[in-house]
């Protein structure tokens, strides 16, 4: 596990990076099915995978509601690994089974997993297979969210990227659309919907649909507004659709948000003047629930191990608007495309990482004492054993946490933290 | 391939993990590919752990399989070595490392570390955690207590070591504490706890005991008997869990230690007895439960429900094949034939078919029995982070036993108010789906609209006044159960007699 030297000025306009190889103490790409089986609500997500991924997918959704879910794994066994036609037999007769079981279903994933990537099982010939036999009623795609290709929340991208090429070709003479990529919570989606209409943009998608069947139509009047940044292959999927990707910052906190949307205003010739007019109440009632967390947070630090991709705006979110001083803001792996606006706005003096090597950064974290550690469930408790303040990174994807109106909770998700050390006297 | 939608075990690379997690100074180092350290969540979440559990991953990438996943394990052992300075490393691969061949034990063996280093192979594709968590404990201790050429000499006082306690075990904490208790009435002094809270050294000294004390078969029974062959160590067979098994737990440790346990056994400290002879328990004759679990903890739980809470068991099975034939004897003795699966679907149909009172299984039996609106206590592994509970709460001994009359009875409709509700069963607030009273999680059913009263039928003073006496929550139930009554009798009018005529007639 070598580890090179800092790769001081690569970036032109942002901090060095730090780039590290060892281990990596974060999810894999089948994560992120734990929120998309409850975003699209007629699809399923098949795994095609080990007890692993299973026990894995099981234990990162404990928490979640125990309805029977819709995903499941299709665990190869022995005699699968022996022959890669009796694997293909074996997932049509699951698949089979699956559908028979959940009529409801009309989208169904087939999802890589580090095994069945290790063994080349081709599931993309798979998912072709298996649509021809059960269309019209069930359309099958496949992607992989294996851990030795994806890091937890490029498992959505991988996801978004596959349903790309089912959307629906736009007619190019239309008038311009505005497509919102990314899974959001349904509350945020209707707030955004609302906050566009104010602003005179009419026609809204989002992208992915809670339908399997309203996938919107995508072409050259598309203009394109990245509610994550770790969409990256998403949004180039769409771009080669002939869309236009809006840049901006991400819709965290007041300035985020309102950045976000100057993007989508600009496009459609919105006036500064109604901009202001439409925006300003609801910035100002976003401002004004950040001001109680900034109590608690301001002047503290703040530590990233990486998680989710997040974290740089994140970070640029909590320095900017809440004060907190960045040590480390560590990511598994930075976007550069989607984060153009974002570099340029991370707090100086922050280390950024990229990758991970978790035994360095342990150190790196316990030598710098940070007020706060982001970071993932598997370190949360044991650094709280050592003292430090923690905040479970997971939930950072879990909560509805982007625009206006979730930006007092956004915050409040860190200022939790430092309350409950506060409050207990045990 | 097996479609599965939860599952009771994970990999048997999670087995070792448990094994490694509970012992002291030995460390993993675990070929894997990134998203495989979840794992450590198990055990820094769902049990609470302080520490993160001593498991060095090599999480390969994509673009490592192209290079040297060889040279990745191989650093990654050495760096491990390094930081952590274990007495001891276990070494494996997990499913997808299996696949691409790299032979940690040769690697690692080629690293000359001048520790213990044990490889591990847990075929994947075949076995899962129990299995992986036996298999290692098993070479753990083969390889860290290897056969001696002098025979241990007994010493005055009779030395067992305590085998099976793992991390993220169904409460072995307690189990342990409770069990060790046992044992200090009993005279005997624990030589060696494995793996819990064990070092390599402290295995290297188990064979300095007189005998063993298997607590978890799933996990120790491998072991137990490579000791019993290699260092003459018998091992008790008995789980003590429950009064009957708890004193024959300890007639067959009194026989093995060749001590008198007399005194012991004629001053339990167990409650269960009284408390199911107590005449409130009555109702609990013949509950239907049905039992779900790894093996040691259904075969357990179905000797207690039928003997020692008159319980009458209509459903028993296991996810763990490896010990199915135990429990299909277990379950022939109850007339019943077990359902031996590891799918979650299957069992959930077991049930829904039997409609027990209780079920008494896993999480997922949990999350079954919540569906179907039926009471549940959780018995075995699989457990959520609500089975770890702060307070002292074992399974095992007379103290075990105690907490098992609790924790199953809980679930139950009280006796009296199962009374009640077989009265009134069509109170819109008081009826069989609102559950039972003194469970506060459970939902209220929505109210059923009234029929309007019969207004032709009149009420005496009399009976008015009785009707007074009722206690309210009942009141309205009893007021239209005695109209009902009088309509379908045509009577005109309700006296005292019609109300205890429509009482007698509605409690059937």
């Amino acid at each position: 596990m070598t580890t090179p030297a800092p790769s001081a000025g690569c970036e032109s306009n942002a901090l060095p990076v730090l780039r590290e190889r060892g281990q990596r103490e974060v999810f894999c790409g089948l994560t992120g099915i734990v929120w998309l089986h409850r975003k699209i609500q007629d699809a399923f997500f098949l795994v095609v995978g080990s007890r692993t991924c299973a026990h894995l997918i099981q234990s990162a959704a404990g928490v979640m509601v125990f309805a029977e879910p819709r995903f499941g794994t299709a665990i190869m066994e022995e005699k699968d690994l022996a022959g890669l036609a009796d694997a293909n037999e074996e997932l049509d007769r699951v698949v089979d089974r699956l559908l028979a079981r959940r009529p409801d279903i009309k989208l169904l994933f087939l999802v890589g997993s580090c095994p069945s990537e290790v063994i080349k099982l081709d599931l993309s010939r798979a998912a072709q297979r298996l649509s021809t036999k059960h269309m019209p009623q069930v359309r099958v795609l496949n992607y992989s969210g294996s851990g030795i290709e994806t890091t937890f929340t490029q498992g959505e991208d991988a996801c978004l990227a596959a349903l790309v090429p089912e959307a629906p070709e736009a007619d190019d003479r239309t008038s311009p659309s505005l497509l919102v990529v990314g899974a959001l919570p349904d509350i945020v989606e209707d707030q955004f919907h609302r906050l566009f209409a104010e602003l005179g943009i009419a026609h809204v998608d989002f992208f992915p649909p809670r339908r399997a069947g309203n996938i919107p139509a995508i072409g050259p009047n598309t203009r394109m507004l990245v509610a994550q940044p770790f969409l990256g292959d998403t949004a180039r999927a769409i771009e080669a659709r002939g869309a236009k990707r809006l840049g901006a910052l991400f819709p965290f906190g007041a300035e985020g948000t309102t950045a976000w949307l100057k993007a989508a205003a600009d496009a459609w010739g919105v006036s500064e003047l109604d901009f202001r007019r439409v925006v300003a109440p609801h910035r100002e009632r976003a401002k004004r629930a950040l001001a109680r967390s900034r109590e608690t947070l301001a002047g503290r630090s703040i530590f990233f191990f990486p998680d989710s991709q997040l974290e740089p705006p994140l970070a640029r979110f909590l320095s900017e608007e809440l004060g907190m001083r960045a040590l480390e803001i560590g990511t598994p792996y930075l976007n550069r495309d989607l984060l153009e606006a974002e570099m340029k706005r991370l707090p100086e003096g922050a280390r950024l990482s990229e990758g991970q090597d978790v035994e360095k950064q342990l150190d790196r974290c316990r030598a710098e004492r940070p007020d706060l550690v982001v970071c993932g469930l598997g370190l949360a408790n044991p650094l709280e054993a050592e003292g430090m303040t923690t905040k479970w990174s997971i939930e950072l994807v879990f909560s509805p946490v982007h625009g206006f109106d979730q930006a007092g909770d956004l915050a409040a998700l860190f200022a939790r933290p430092f309350a409950r050390r506060a409050a207990l006297k045990v | 391939m097996q479609l599965t939608v939860w599952t009771y075990e994970g990999p048997p690379h999670v087995g070792a993990m448990r094994v490694a997690t509970a012992m002291k100074g030995l460390h993993y180092v675990l070929h894997a590919p990134q998203g495989d350290t979840y794992a450590d969540l198990l055990f820094t979440m769902i049990e609470r752990r302080n520490a993160r559990p001593p498991v060095t991953y090599t999480t390969f990438q994509a673009r490592d399989l192209g290079g040297d996943t060889a040279q990745l394990f191989k650093s990654a052992a050495a760096e491990a070595y390094e930081r952590f300075k274990p007495e001891a490393m276990i070494v494996g691969a997990s499913c997808t490392a299996e696949l691409i061949q790299d032979d940690p034990s040769g690697l690692a063996r080629a690293l000359n570390l001048p520790i213990p280093v044990i490889p591990l192979d847990l075929p994947s594709y075949q076995k899962k955690e129990n299995w992986g968590a036996a298999e290692t404990f098993y070479q753990i201790v083969r390889t860290l207590a290897p056969k001696r050429d002098t025979a241990h000499t007994p010493g005055a006082r009779k030395r067992c070591n305590i085998l099976g306690p793992t991390a993220l075990g169904f409460r072995h904490r307690d189990d342990l504490a409770e069990i060790r208790r046992l044992l200090a009435r009993l005279g005997i002094e624990v030589n060696v706890v494995a793996p819990l809270g064990a070092s390599p050294a402290d295995i290297a000294r188990m064979p300095d005991a007189d005998f063993n004390v298997v607590l978890y078969p799933e996990i120790a029974d491998v072991a137990a008997r490579w000791l019993e062959r290699t260092h003459g160590q018998k091992f008790t067979r008995v789980i003590p869990i429950g009064e009957n098994a708890t004193r024959e737990f300890i007639e067959e440790v009194a026989a093995l230690a060749g001590i008198d346990a007399t005194a012991v056994l004629s001053d339990p400290d167990s409650r269960l007895p009284w408390w199911s002879r107590s005449v409130d328990s009555n109702y609990l004759t013949g509950k239907r439960v049905f039992i779900f679990g790894d093996a040691t903890h259904a075969i357990a739980a179905a000797r207690v429900a039928a003997e020692e809470l008159g319980f009458e068991v209509v459903g028993l099975g296991t996810y763990a094949r490896e010990f199915a034939r135990e429990v299909r004897t277990a379950a022939e003795k109850l007339g019943l034939t077990a359902l031996v699966t590891d799918d979650y679907l299957e069992v959930e149909a077991a049930i829904a078919a039997l409609q027990p009172e209780l079920v008494l299984g896993t999480q997922m039996e949990r999350h079954i029995a919540k569906r179907l609106g039926i009471g549940c206590a959780v018995i075995s592994a699989p457990a959520h982070v609500q089975d770890y509970p702060a307070r002292f709460s074992p399974q095992m001994g007379f103290e075990g036993a105690n907490v098992l009359f609790d924790t199953w009875v809980h679930p139950l409709v009280m006796g009296l108010e199962e009374h009640l509700l077989a009265m009134f069963r069509d109170d819109f607030e008081f009826n069989d789906a609102a559950g039972a009273s003194h469970l506060a999680a459970h939902q209220t059913a929505p109210p059923i609209p009234q029929a309007p009263t019969a207004s032709e039928i009149l009420w005496s003073k009399e009976a008015e006044a009785e009707l007074t006496k009722i206690p309210f929550f009942v009141r309205g139930k009893a007021r239209r159960n005695a109209e009902r009554f009088a309509a379908e009798q045509g009577l005109a009018t309700i006296q005292i007699e019609t109300l205890y005529d429509a009482k007698s007639h509605f409690a059937r």
